[in-house]
């Protein structure tokens, strides 16, 4: 009978592409949404991912996030080195900034100032340069994506000047980092040098780095720091965690792609629901006749069934398609750069539409299983 | 009520009865919208014989054929099919039992649209378990017997009326079953493709242990019956070789 099915199914050429196309269309919205959702979240932790060496971050009590923090006393970093259980702490700076740019107008940028010793903090992936230029006098670093944005028709960025909050600065090379959340252009200077370009009080150090000693639980130090400092400390996952915590909570990001997403649920179950209707009620006769002659209402649920699947797997398979082909085309572009496509996400959404198209078809079903075989006779 | 003597059509060997109904009522809605279709219909059917039920539209012929298909329960009586009782069976018996005995050919054929004659003929012997591959190539040889070899690879919208009801002829046949019933299976045709489905139906489908039970108001082929039931009001008002007078216009 699955056989009968498909070629009940595929028949109707109208339907069948319907079907298959408003599932695709649906799993293209969710999918695409809800990527966008996650990617969007991830950046609100892209300064913590940019730090890979260091797997301990100490701020303020009350910071919540890289952005959103406040500065520390400089006796923090020896007060911390003085844990047990960490290997090493170097100081770190996030400040915000401004720079002219080529043509006169000021771009708000952020300021990161890695440990002058060891460059911890500094993105691993140099686009152009070496780490040991950022050595020499005013230099920075500047993200590849903020770099286009302020020198739109460069193609190098060593040896070039800006003013940066009123100072010179010299680019002398690219490193590769996805965009923060809040910030579009990110420089990276030697610690020493950013307490130069960032002017303040005399606390300005916004984090302390730290790495957990060989056998330590990072989770445990930052517990231990905390008890001894009064400081916060946040294992490295953690702290990405309350990044985007706090994203999400302080912004209305979840509640509108969670409509669109809601939306794509909505716009799949109609277009899917009204079709499979319509494709059943134009069947009724023949699913009565196959009733009369012996058909079970188990063998006409196996046969909607597979229906559903055949065009759950398809609809799916060419909205993940589609998706993932967004997000490969875009991903290039400073706007979507470092933008990924999970494989939870096309997971959770191949959930939802298999069980949306199950459900609207044993919805679609139901007038076939009470419908008395009889009736194919009046 | 019971059915008076059956009459016989140059049958010199009278077969055993292959349906037995008796005290079948059947009403629908209720209260004052209540509508009893029959009124304690019995009859004994036999099998080798082409069996006509004729009536009025509303006379209850297709709620009776209904009820001895086992397709409709009756509010009371019984019904016996070669000696089952089907009523006593469970509901996935019933169906078994309909799937395994019962050949159907409805009014508008019913056909599935995007299935080959052969496939459409197949059907119920790929619903009862049976390899497509076989099945097909079963259907394909009954259609043969019916005149339809060459037409065994075409999808529905390409035959005529008559050549898809001899399609829904073969997917009635194709399982070999006891009963064979039809719902005005010339209404859709014209004279002489409706008396050549009826001689073809009598050739293939009529046996020693096999019944054809047929509902028509088409006295263009009263002729060919060996038997007519009339049918009035949810009773049987006739039993003969020939057809009731009134359906003789």
């Amino acid at each position: 009978m699955p056989w009968i099915a498909l070629r009940m199914l595929t028949g109707d050429r109208v339907k069948y592409f319907g079907l298959i196309f408003g599932i695709a269309f649906s799993t293209l919205l969710i999918g695409q949404q809800a990527t966008l959702f996650t990617n969007l979240m991830l950046r609100a932790a892209s300064g913590v991912f940019a730090v890979s060496e260091a797997d301990i971050w100490v701020m303020d009590p009350k910071a919540q996030g890289t952005d959103a923090t406040l500065a520390l006393p400089s006796t923090a970093l020896e007060r911390v080195r003085g844990v047990p259980g960490v290997l090493w702490a170097v100081p770190h700076l996030r400040e915000a900034g401004s720079v002219r740019t080529s043509e006169g107008a000021l771009e708000r940028v952020s300021v990161v100032g890695v440990d002058d010793a060891t460059l911890v903090g500094l993105p691993s992936t140099i686009v152009e340069g070496a780490r040991h230029d950022l050595f020499r006098r005013d230099a920075i670093m500047v993200d590849t994506v903020g770099f286009g944005k302020i020198f739109p028709d460069a193609t190098s960025g060593a040896g070039l000047e800006l003013e940066l909050n009123d100072r010179r600065a010299l680019i002398v090379g690219r490193v590769d980092t996805n965009p923060t959340f809040t910030a579009g252009v990110i420089f990276y200077t030697r610690y020493s040098s950013a307490l130069g370009f960032v002017p303040g009080t005399r606390n300005r150090m916004t984090f302390v780095i730290a790495k957990a000693a060989p056998g330590e639980d990072p989770r445990e130090v930052a517990k231990r720091i905390e008890a001894r400092t009064g400081l916060k400390a946040r294992e490295r996952r953690d702290w990405v965690w309350d990044n985007i915590g706090f994203i999400a909570s302080s912004t209305g990001i979840p509640f509108n792609f969670g409509i669109t997403v809601l939306l794509g649920i909505i716009v799949g179950v109609a277009i899917v629901g009204l079709t499979f209707s319509l494709f059943i009620r134009d069947n009724i006769k023949q699913f009565g006749a196959l009733k009369a002659i012996g058909v079970t209402n188990g063998g006409i649920l196996k046969m909607v069934l597979t229906q559903s699947v055949w065009i759950a797997v398809l609809g799916y398979g060419l909205g993940a398609a589609f998706t993932a082909a967004f997000i490969w085309g875009t991903s290039g572009t400073s706007q979507f750069k470092g933008f990924f496509l999970p494989a939870e996400i096309m997971a959770g959404v191949a959930v939802l539409v298999f069980v949306m198209v199950i459900l609207t078809g044993l919805f679609a079903v139901r007038g076939v299983l009470k419908l008395e075989p009889a009736e194919v006779f009046r | 009520m019971s059915a008076p003597a059956p009459g016989t059509r140059g049958q010199t060997e009278i077969a055993q009865p292959a349906i037995r109904i008796e005290g079948i009522t059947k009403s629908f809605g209720s209260g004052d919208t209540r509508v009893e279709v029959l009124r304690g219909i019995s009859a004994d059917i036999e099998a080798g014989r082409l069996t006509y039920l004729v009536g009025e539209s509303g006379s209850g012929k297709t709620t009776l054929i209904s009820i001895i298909a086992g397709i409709l329960f009756p509010d009371a009586g019984r019904v016996s099919l070669f000696g089952t009782d089907i009523y006593d069976l469970s509901r996935n018996d019933l169906v078994r039992f309909r799937l395994k005995n019962i050949g159907f050919i409805f009014q508008q054929y019913n056909l599935l649209p995007t299935l080959t004659a052969a496939q459409n003929a197949a059907v119920p012997l790929i619903a009862a378990g049976m390899k497509r591959s076989e099945a097909v190539a079963r259907g394909a040889a009954v259609l043969e017997r019916l005149g339809l070899g060459t037409q065994a690879n075409r999808l529905p919208r390409q035959l005529s009326g008559g050549q898809q009801q001899r399609v829904a002829i073969a997917r009635a046949l194709v399982h070999e079953p006891r009963l064979v019933v039809c719902d005005e299976p010339t209404a859709a045709l014209d004279a002489a493709s409706g008396r050549r489905v009826m001689e073809l139906l009598k050739d293939v489908a009529l046996g020693a242990d096999r019944a054809v039970l047929i509902v028509t108001h088409d006295n263009r082929i009263f002729s060919l019956a060996d038997r007519i039931i009339g049918m009035e009001d949810g009773r049987i008002t006739h039993d003969g070789a020939e057809a009731p007078q009134e359906a003789n216009p």
